[in-house]
């Protein structure tokens, strides 16, 4: 241990706001990494599975007309949906 | 206007004529450069545009003349740049979007040639005037004869390398209906090297120092970008056009 | 090895081996950069001169490290998307642009605070932090432009071309700016380069460095994974994997 006391190790110094700004904002960044990477999976999971949710329970009729109407629909979903057909 | 001059490079027909290289660089290159006369506004903008920012400093900033003959050289050469950057957009997109571009690309010429030939016509009537304007602007910013002398040397090989730099930039986003800031954002950074070694070399003249090497230094990245840059804006240009 | 290329372009095969090779790249990664940190912060000891300050070094030193290696990569990717079209080497490109982008910012970020207790001043014109914005710069114009196309074929061949060229200009920049530092500054104190640096000094460093390499590959398997996931979803085995397993599965397997 570098440092006599814990007082002594939150201060460091008189350098402590320094450093844990730094470290603070570098965990607060980090977690912001893996928020967003989980959040974007969840959202592809998600849509895909209400798709093929609707599609197996014989509701294909149905999740055609709602993308064609398009009001309430994800946007995603439409958006993705014109990309891979062309 | 452009469908009527792309006549001219269609005639370059591969069957019936099959020009060499250097016929279809200067055709390319003519064209262009009659294009651009007859556009006399695109031809001004960037020259009124670059008088206008390097007036704006003695006025923002400060009219003392020990101020303005330190910070001279980089206030010309930041103008000089932005000017090009402000050109840059038009560099490909009338004639991608005329349909000339699609041609070009059909020539049996690899397009880096044509693409060349168009930065030429690009820094000819950009690129050039803003270096024969540069003594009049250094004289008002109370830079010395030597100054301005070298900074118009380092502007002349300097320019060219913007103009290039650029092509490659604009050849990524000539597809785009927003092009024009997301090419400054792209190029700008590209640009700082040019434009260190453009403030530096003035700053060692107005030093006293030998500047010689400062200006092959310069020219060593005008060579290597007039070996890359047209590659690289011929593959991107061909991204854009099979877009389309 | 072609067979490896070959397989490699597969996003199914991809999919299945990024998921073997994950929790351990998680686990590694996390272990070693906390075992750095905290031993950087709490067992080195105290530099001579510039106190505990620089006990920043040890989140500076491998956002800095890390931004740097992850734009060669997003190169290397961009080569290998306009030379052999490998679809999954965009995907990576995707993936790792913005984390690079936000490891830069922290690199920025850490500098500049690292900067006030040593140099005084928060932020100074010197030739690392200048060159880590350039490479913010170049980052954020590859995310731009990567949503700039709405076709993704065209978007990842553009952002390779535009990768390329940047790594081309990479070295130029670093050059010119170090050229143009000492024109400013003859006397530089330098950041990192400390030639006397301990061993209890430079193994926590080590360490630091190592696991955030593994924690950013982890990040950008996984990224890569949402991503091939996204543009397979019209074919039977992701359906498959969905119908089976659903999303959390899908994300214990990652997290």
């Amino acid at each position: 241990m570098a440092f006599d006391s814990f007082s002594a190790f939150v201060v460091m110094g008189g350098h402590g706001p320094y450093v844990w700004t730094c470290y603070g904002v570098f965990f607060l960044l980090v977690a912001l990494i893996a928020w967003l990477s989980i959040r974007d999976r969840r959202q592809v999971v998600r849509s895909q599975q209400r798709e093929q949710a609707m599609v197996s329970s014989g509701q294909a009729d149905t999740a055609r007309r709602a993308r064609a109407g398009g009001g309430f629909q994800r946007i995603p979903t439409t958006q993705n949906e014109s990309i891979s057909k062309s | 206007m452009g469908q009527q001059e792309s006549m001219s490079v269609r005639v370059l027909d591969p069957v019936t004529t099959s020009p060499g290289l250097w016929q279809s660089m200067i055709a390319v290159l003519r064209r262009d450069l009659r294009l651009s006369v007859r556009q006399k506004q695109d031809l001004l903008n960037p020259l009124l545009f670059f008088v206008m920012v390097v007036a704006l400093f003695p006025l923002g900033v400060s009219p003392e003349s020990d101020f303005l003959r330190e910070a001279g050289a980089g206030i010309l050469w930041v103008g000089a740049l932005l000017a090009t950057l402000l050109s840059l957009d038009h560099l490909f997109r009338f004639d991608y979007e005329d349909g000339t571009l699609e041609q070009m690309a059909l020539q049996p010429q690899p397009l880096f040639v044509l693409v060349l030939a168009k930065t030429l016509a690009h820094w000819l009537v950009t690129g050039l005037p803003l270096v024969i304007l540069t003594p009049m602007l250094g004289m008002m910013l109370f830079l010395d004869g030597n100054s301005v002398a070298v900074l118009c040397l380092t502007l002349l090989i300097g320019t060219p390398v913007l103009s290039l730099i650029g092509s490659v930039g604009a050849a990524l986003t000539v597809g785009l209906r927003a092009g024009g800031v997301l090419l400054s954002l792209l190029v700008i950074p590209l640009y700082i090297p040019v434009l260190i070694f453009g403030t530096g070399t003035v700053m060692a003249a107005a030093g006293g120092s030998d500047v010689s090497g400062h200006l092959a230094l310069m020219a060593a990245i005008l060579v290597l970008a007039l070996v890359l840059a047209p590659l690289a804006a011929a593959v991107a240009l061909k991204i854009s056009l099979s877009a389309s | 090895m072609w067979q490896f290329f070959h397989k490699l372009g597969s996003p199914k095969w991809f999919y299945g081996i990024a998921g073997r090779f994950m929790p351990w790249l998680l686990g590694f990664g996390l272990l070693l950069a906390l075992a750095g940190i905290v031993w950087g912060l709490a067992f080195a000891p105290r530099d001579y001169l510039q106190g505990n300050s620089y006990r920043i070094i040890f989140i500076h030193v491998p956002t800095a490290f890390l931004a740097q290696s992850v734009y060669m990569m997003m190169a290397v990717a961009g080569v290998i998307t306009l030379v052999w079209k490998m679809k999954l080497a965009d995907v990576f490109v995707r993936a790792a642009a913005p984390v690079g982008a936000i490891l830069t910012v922290l690199a920025l970020f850490t500098g500049a605070v690292w900067g006030k207790p040593t140099w005084g001043t928060w932020w100074i014109w010197d030739a690392r932090l200048t060159s880590m914005l350039i490479l913010l710069f170049l980052y954020l114009g590859i995310i731009g432009l990567a949503h700039a196309y709405s076709d993704e074929k065209t978007a990842a061949r553009a952002v390779a071309v535009l990768a390329v060229v940047g790594v081309v200009n990479i070295p130029i920049i670093k050059y010119s700016v170090e050229w143009w530092n000492t024109l400013h500054q003859p006397a530089t104190f330098k950041l990192t380069e400390k030639p006397t640096m301990v061993p209890e000094m430079w193994v926590p460093l080590l360490l630091a460095v190592l696991g955030t390499y593994l924690l950013f590959g982890w990040a950008a398997l996984y990224r890569m994974q949402t991503e091939v996931l996204r543009r397979e979803r019209r074919t039977r085995w992701v359906k498959e994997l969905i119908a089976a397993g659903g999303g959390s599965q899908l994300k214990s397997r990652g997290a």
